[in-house]
């Protein structure tokens, strides 16, 4: 093969890597998302769980809860109690208030954590007021419900964990009027 | 060398390369030139012009620092100098300066005309100074210029930027680009362009410690490219990759970015390994030790390099597995690394030693360099490392990698080739200068750092605690005498390029490679008919016989 034939097909690898290499940046996007499920780090708690658990009535846990508002969110946000003790394969359910205090309707997401961030993947949420968004009204208040279960394999030295909820302001991305359109329609 | 080198003008008896004579005359010669001694020139001065930028920017945040309390600057301004200190820097001045060593020397060292696609090459250059044009007039945009950091961690970087954020993308994407495409000239150029029986064992360490620097910027500057194309789609096109009110995670920004960011940091130093290598078998007139093994070093901290990212990120919360892997990941890099530092003291070992300015400047590289590794593995313990990280200690650590490391590599090859791109003799007397007030002044400003650090002094922030006073004020004293004896380097290359004594072919008795075979200064075409180097030994019998 002649020396241009030879770099030209050379260059035309490298590129093909390079390509490969940009895809691969976007790709750690849900590389990372699985691994932190998988091996649940992070504090990031899995979705919905459907599954069912014998209670272990020897063993208690304590679950404090926190809530905080990101940067520039007015609602009033807080869980009802502190904290619980639970046992472990216990379903329990907790309310957080929300206020929206502003004269407009306005969208919020609640992103929770678990800490420590090893016994996330034994916090099981059965409902969750983080599936979703809420939308609230001028002046509205609601109580939202998260029930969960602790896992009966939750590692013997977690004897207590914390449940924390950041909560969003998202009304410039999910217009409320829209979602409260849909939401009202849902049920 | 005793292969008989054609020294450059061979092709002149052709017909039709007549007008392969010289370089065109005037502005259009730049603008147009796909000469790789033309494009390595303007690579090496568009660094050094970045180098002062940065470099002023540097002495803007020192004199602030110089004594507790808000003096000079606010705030503000002081952390866009932090930042575009950091991004000019590394993507002005180091990066491009490394290129343009590379296109000057690739081409001589393996016998080639010129590198392989010498267009495209010319396009790389160029897209520099648009890049850096851009980058640097956001600092007069409303709302000033990027203020997060180098390492531009987001939402700070995203929800929390200036305005003009979106012009940093770009021209990091420019940036990206030209070390794209600068990289895949070097690889094809060192892959099919060698001289006949120039087997990849007998070149020399800075072709191949370029060679695997140039994989490693083909592997991580596309992931840059697409950590600030992700950032530029949560400012500008609602997708929340790391903004976690949209489900993304503010926590993958720093895994991706130090995917990228710690191969970058080897990409600012394997080619000074490689330099070095060279200039220190000159000086001590033996022939590097361990020749196969640092290639075989230089291979492994390539590789190493990506899977030790996450020592950025000790803090953030990952799993102690997780610490542990990364922990002893890095802390393994330290043996190649060592490898390396052992080879070049066994070269000088015995040797015949001088002390030239190239000299003076790579026996200093390998001191401080080792000193910046070993608080590198100070860093690298995770536990350890909940104190010293974001104070100044991180900082001590990558000014004494860099400064010395990357910078006097660079310094280190300008003086060593100076004679073959100018055919002039530097002047000695001021080169030692330079190097002793460098050196001095490096140490100076950077040594402090790591006490200030280890007591607790946060990084990037405008003021501080009484008790760092002192230190803070030696630190500022030898950035400013650091930061003035550059100017003497400018002096020293003008001078050099308008006069001194002529310098022979190969001005230093221990040199050795195919670039001290052509005249000096170079001719503007070399290599037309390339050499023959079959009858050279390959480098580790060369060894056994020496
Ligand atoms: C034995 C070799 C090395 C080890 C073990 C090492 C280890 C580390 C560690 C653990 C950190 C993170 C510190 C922290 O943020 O808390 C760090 C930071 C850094 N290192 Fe190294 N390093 C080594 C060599 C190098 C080299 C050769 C360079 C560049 C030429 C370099 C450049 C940097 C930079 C720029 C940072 C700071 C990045 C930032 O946060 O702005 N290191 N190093
Ligand atoms: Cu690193």
């Amino acid at each position: 093969m002649t020396e241009e034939r030879l770099t030209r097909r050379l260059v035309v690898r490298l590129c093909l890597v390079v390509v490969a290499m940009f895809g691969f940046g976007f790709a750690l996007v849900p590389i990372y998302d699985v691994m932190c499920q998988a091996f649940g780090i992070n504090g990031k708690t899995a979705g919905v769980y459907e599954g069912q658990q014998a209670v272990d009535e020897q063993r208690q846990v304590r679950v404090q809860f926190l809530a905080t508002n990101a940067a520039d969110m007015v609602w009033e946000f807080g869980p009802q109690a502190d904290e619980v003790v639970v046992h472990p394969g216990d379903s329990t359910q907790m309310l957080f208030v929300a206020y929206n205090p502003t004269d407009k309707p306005m969208t919020a997401q609640a992103i929770p954590s678990v800490a420590p961030s090893k016994a996330a993947a034994y916090f099981h949420k059965t409902e969750c007021f983080c599936f979703t968004q809420q939308v609230l009204q001028p002046g509205e208040r609601i109580e939202m419900p998260v029930r969960f279960i602790i896992d009966r394999d939750l590692p013997a030295d977690v004897r207590h964990l914390t449940l924390a909820y950041t909560l969003f302001d998202v009304t410039a991305r999910k217009p409320p009027v829209a979602q409260a359109t849909l939401t009202r329609a849902a049920p | 060398m005793s292969a008989v080198i054609d020294p450059g003008h061979a092709g002149h008896g052709h017909a039709g390369h007549d007008h392969h004579h010289g370089p065109a005359k005037g502005l259009m010669r730049w603008v147009l030139t796909t000469n790789h001694k033309d494009i390595g020139t303007m690579y090496l001065w568009f660094s050094f012009a970045m180098f002062l930028l940065g470099g002023s920017m540097a002495m803007v945040i020192r004199a602030e620092l110089f004594q507790p309390g808000l003096q000079i600057v606010q705030p503000e301004f002081f952390n866009q100098m932090t930042t575009m200190h950091g991004l000019i820097m590394v993507f002005g001045a180091v990066m491009p300066a490394f290129v343009g060593l590379a296109n000057w020397m690739i081409p001589l060292m393996i016998g080639a005309p010129d590198m392989a696609l010498p267009r495209m090459n010319n396009f790389s250059f160029w897209l520099l100074p648009a890049a850096f044009s851009m980058l640097v007039s956001t600092l007069f945009m409303e709302g000033g210029g990027p203020n997060f950091g180098w390492t531009f961690y987001a939402p700070l970087s995203t929800t929390y930027a200036p305005e003009s954020v979106t012009f940093f993308i770009f021209a990091i994407h420019l940036m990206g680009f030209s070390s794209i495409m600068g990289a895949i000239n070097v690889i094809a150029t060192i892959l099919n362009l060698r001289a006949p029986g120039m087997t990849l064992m007998k070149m020399p360490l800075f072709v191949w410690t370029w060679l695997i620097t140039a994989f490693l910027l083909i592997a991580v500057m596309p992931v840059l490219a697409g950590v600030v194309t992700m950032m530029l789609m949560d400012i500008h096109f609602g997708t929340s990759f790391f903004s976690a009110a949209g489900g993304g995670d503010p926590v993958l920004f720093q895994h991706v970015f130090w995917f990228f960011g710690h191969p970058e940091v080897y990409i600012m130093i394997l080619p000074a390994f490689g330099a070095v290598s060279a200039i220190i078998p000159a000086f001590a007139r033996k022939p590097l030790f361990g020749y196969t093994s640092m290639v075989y070093a230089t291979a492994s901290i390539a590789f190493l390099s990506f899977i030790v990212w996450a020592h950025h990120m000790f803090t953030v919360g990952i799993p102690l597995t997780g610490e542990l892997f990364f922990m002893y990941a890095t802390l393994l890099i330290a043996v190649p690394t060592g490898v390396k530092v052992f080879n070049w003291a066994s070269t000088m070992w015995r040797g015949s030693m001088t002390f030239e300015t190239p000299m003076l400047f790579a026996v200093a590289f390998v001191i401080l360099f080792t000193i910046g590794g070993f608080s590198g593995l100070m860093l690298a313990i995770a536990p350890a490392d909940f104190q010293y990280h974001d104070t100044y200690f991180v900082v001590a650590h990558f000014h004494y990698v860099l400064v010395p490391g990357a910078i006097f590599g660079i310094f280190a090859s300008a003086y060593y080739w100076l004679p073959k791109w100018t055919g002039h003799m530097y002047d000695e007397t001021l080169g030692k200068l330079h190097f002793w007030m460098s050196f001095i002044g490096m140490n100076m400003a950077f040594f402090p750092m790591h006490f200030v650090g280890l007591a607790g002094m946060p990084r990037r922030i405008p003021d501080y605690n009484m008790m760092f006073a002192n230190f803070n004020m030696v630190s500022s004293i030898g950035a400013f005498m650091f930061g003035a004896t550059q100017l003497l380097f400018l002096f020293i290359v003008i001078k050099c390029i308008r006069g001194g004594k002529a310098a022979p072919a190969k001005p230093w008795d221990g040199a050795e490679g195919l670039e001290w075979t052509i005249p000096s200064p170079a001719p503007y075409h070399t290599f037309q008919t390339p050499p023959d180097m079959s009858g050279e030994h390959e480098h580790r019998k060369g060894l056994a016989h020496d």
